[in-house]
């Protein structure tokens, strides 16, 4: 077990680091290709050559490629020092450089942003999962009634409308026509649990319709192949209720692989939902990346692609591990 | 006259599909005393197991299937008996050992837990360590080793013997006086499958049971049965006592089955005769005799088993057939019996 966890803790680090090597390539590439000047980013084009060569020798973009990656990982393990002359800058780790745009350290920037995006990815994951499972398992539990029909159709709407159709279509309706939601304006939740929770709840509503849909659907096919199985048989055989036959037996297994999509799912959210924070004007991960990649802010673009990334290195494994936990026929190994 | 431990009268099963009515099982009557054994043979889909699934009530959580007729179990009628009754015998009363005991067990849950929610049901003012205690106990009694370690153990960790021995201490658990067991050898190694026989039959002894076997294998048949019922398409073509049975089958279906069992004295070149075609479809049987298709013997008697439904003919041993009696006997004696 403790083997186990280090092998996997080990492989989810090299994960990254080839994240980082992939997304530092492009770093370096797309500047090369479109020709522009990674300094000029940084001071502007209108800056003299002094100015720009100083800030290029500060930002070691002199250095050959792999003296810069290696410099970038450091930055991120010990933090690192920006110097040219006595003009130095320390960045602390795990340093990210810092943004064209604003010219600040991307990883406060970013750090200033998660609580937006988990407050959106964990409140919305919350709805989904209870909305989408209870719906599949009475959808399979009633299956050809209509209920059930319901419930697949309006799944089928959830899983091929986009957030921004959803999203801008609840906001037209719940902010300017009936006025039953205020207009969006993230408030943290420190500040006013209340006022947090009715900003979120558009937003909560519309990315949970989407997961939701899923979630139903698949909840819905577990339930039925787990209906038909011989041990539910069984367990009717021994004499139990159909309130245990259905509570116990076949929910422990119709529900077992939903673990799994949900723990992705989340871990995938956590680096952002890019579309739902643009739409209801929250600035989170998503947006941050939306605005980064607008700009061309090429550091914040790493910065945010790191952070996604390491959520779902980090879901992965914990799934694997409470996976173990929940079935007993995977062994750790 | 009082009523046999199990009289099963006019059974019928049908299920509503896609495809139409599928009558699986037709006006099917037998009957079964305390403490003795019964086989039901047949081939797949003969509807050996849809009966054995009526019989416990198990059709009824199936929202397309309607059974109609009697079943008698210990003088209560459970066709017209409510649901709450019916899943008071189930597990209980009468209980049943499945084919696949991998697929029969829960995957999540201990073997060790699952004996005992089936002992609780039917004893709900037994506290956990006394229920934990028989479970354990009836492992012991179904030849598990170290069955306080078993207990925790889950199916996948049991061997296939080990798992049909488990599931058996927990279609025993609650001392039935029914036990169905539906083909409980047919997914075992066939030195298992000796040594899971002998335990269904001691355990009989021991318990007092009435035992349903289901198999289409007529050796299990003739090791354990007291009375045979032979099935196909849906209804009882032959039945009496399982010794009689043996020795003068009457229906030509049976005398296929036999032909078909391979056996240890006879030659190897000697091919095994299978029953040829294939069996009927249960939505719509051939007309007249459902075997007239694959009978060697069909037309003989003029043509009537195309039309005709043969009906069971009375007395011990029975079997519906259009052939008269004697050409049966001398068929049996000269054409039949030698290459057996």
């Amino acid at each position: 077990m403790v083997a186990y966890l280090i092998r996997r803790l080990i492989n989810a680090v090299l994960t990254l680091l080839v994240v980082t090597l992939v997304t530092f390539g492009i770093f370096f590439m797309v500047p090369k290709l479109t020709g522009s000047d990674p300094a000029l980013l940084y001071i502007g084009k209108t800056a003299d050559k002094v100015a720009v060569e100083g800030i290029r020798e500060k930002m070691g973009l002199n250095d050959p490629i792999l003296v810069q990656y290696g410099k970038f990982l450091k930055g991120i393990v010990a933090g690192r020092d920006y110097a040219n002359g006595p003009d130095v800058t320390h960045c602390a780790a795990p340093c990210l450089g810092y943004s064209f745009r604003t010219e600040q350290e991307v990883t406060p920037l970013l750090m200033d942003d998660l609580p937006v995006t988990f407050s959106l990815a964990i409140g919305a994951a919350i709805l989904w999962l209870i909305g989408g499972v209870t719906a599949g398992v009475i959808s399979a539990l009633r299956k050809g009634s209509i209920p059930d029909r319901a419930v697949m159709f309006i799944a089928l709407a959830g899983v091929s409308l986009p957030i921004y159709f959803t999203g801008l279509l609840s906001k037209q309706i719940f902010v300017n026509w009936l006025g039953w939601l205020p207009e969006g304006n993230y408030v943290p939740f420190l500040e006013s649990p209340s006022e947090w929770f009715v900003q979120m709840l558009l937003p909560w509503v519309t990315l949970a319709f989407l997961f939701a849909a899923t979630y139903a659907r698949l909840t819905r096919a577990n339930m039925l192949e787990t209906l038909g199985e011989d041990y539910i048989r069984t367990a009717r055989a021994k004499g139990l209720g159909e309130r245990t036959v259905i509570g116990k037996h076949a929910l422990r297994s119709g529900l077992t692989p939903i673990v799994t999509i949900f723990g992705l799912d989340l871990g995938a959210l956590l680096g952002g939902a890019l579309l739902t924070e643009t739409v209801f004007n929250l600035r989170g991960l998503g947006y941050q990346a939306y605005q980064a990649i607008k700009g061309n802010d090429l550091p914040v673009i790493l910065g945010v692609t790191l952070i996604a990334a390491f959520f779902i290195v980090a879901a992965n494994l914990i799934v694997d591990l409470v996976y173990s936990a929940i079935d007993p026929r995977v062994r750790l190994g | 006259m009082s009523r046999p431990f199990l009289e099963v009268k006019d059974l019928n099963v049908r299920f509503e599909t896609d495809d139409g009515i599928v009558q699986a099982v037709t006006d099917s009557s037998f009957s079964l005393e305390a403490g003795k054994t019964l086989g039901i043979v047949g081939e797949s889909g003969s509807g050996k197991s849809v009966t054995s699934l009526a019989l416990l009530g198990l059709h009824r959580t199936r929202s397309n299937a309607k059974v109609t007729g009697e079943i008698w179990l210990d003088d209560q009628e459970l066709v017209s008996a409510s649901d709450a009754d019916v899943r008071g015998l189930r597990g209980g009363k009468m209980s049943m050992i499945f084919q696949d005991p991998l697929s029969a067990m829960h995957p999540y849950f201990t073997v060790g837990s699952q004996i005992v929610e089936a002992y609780r049901v039917h004893h709900p003012s037994v506290n956990k360590k006394v229920a934990r205690e028989r479970a354990i106990d009836m492992l012991a009694r179904v030849g598990i080793p170290q069955p306080a370690r078993r207990f925790n153990d889950y199916a996948h960790q049991f061997s296939g013997g080990m798992r049909q021995r488990a599931m058996i201490a927990m279609a025993l658990v609650n001392d039935p006086k029914l036990l169905i067991a539906d083909e409980p050898t047919t997914a075992l190694d066939v030195t298992v499958q000796a040594q899971i026989l002998d335990l269904i039959r001691d355990l009989q002894e021991e318990f007092g049971s009435a035992v349903i076997m289901i198999t289409h294998d007529l050796g299990v048949v003739a090791e354990l049965a007291d009375e045979v019922l032979v099935m196909y398409g849906g209804k009882v073509i032959e039945k009496g006592p399982a010794i009689d049975l043996f020795q003068r089958p009457q229906h030509p279906y049976t005398w296929g089955l036999l032909g078909s069992m391979p056996r240890l004295d006879r030659e190897v070149r000697d091919r095994l005769t299978p029953v040829k075609g294939s069996p009927p479809s249960l939505i719509n049987l051939p007309s007249g005799c459902a075997f007239h298709p694959r009978c060697p013997y069909a037309g003989r008697n003029g043509d009537r088993s195309f039309t005709d439904v043969p009906v069971l003919t009375g007395g011990a041993h029975s079997v519906a057939c259009h052939l008269p009696a004697e050409e049966r006997d001398r068929l049996f004696k000269e054409e039949v019996a030698p290459n057996l």
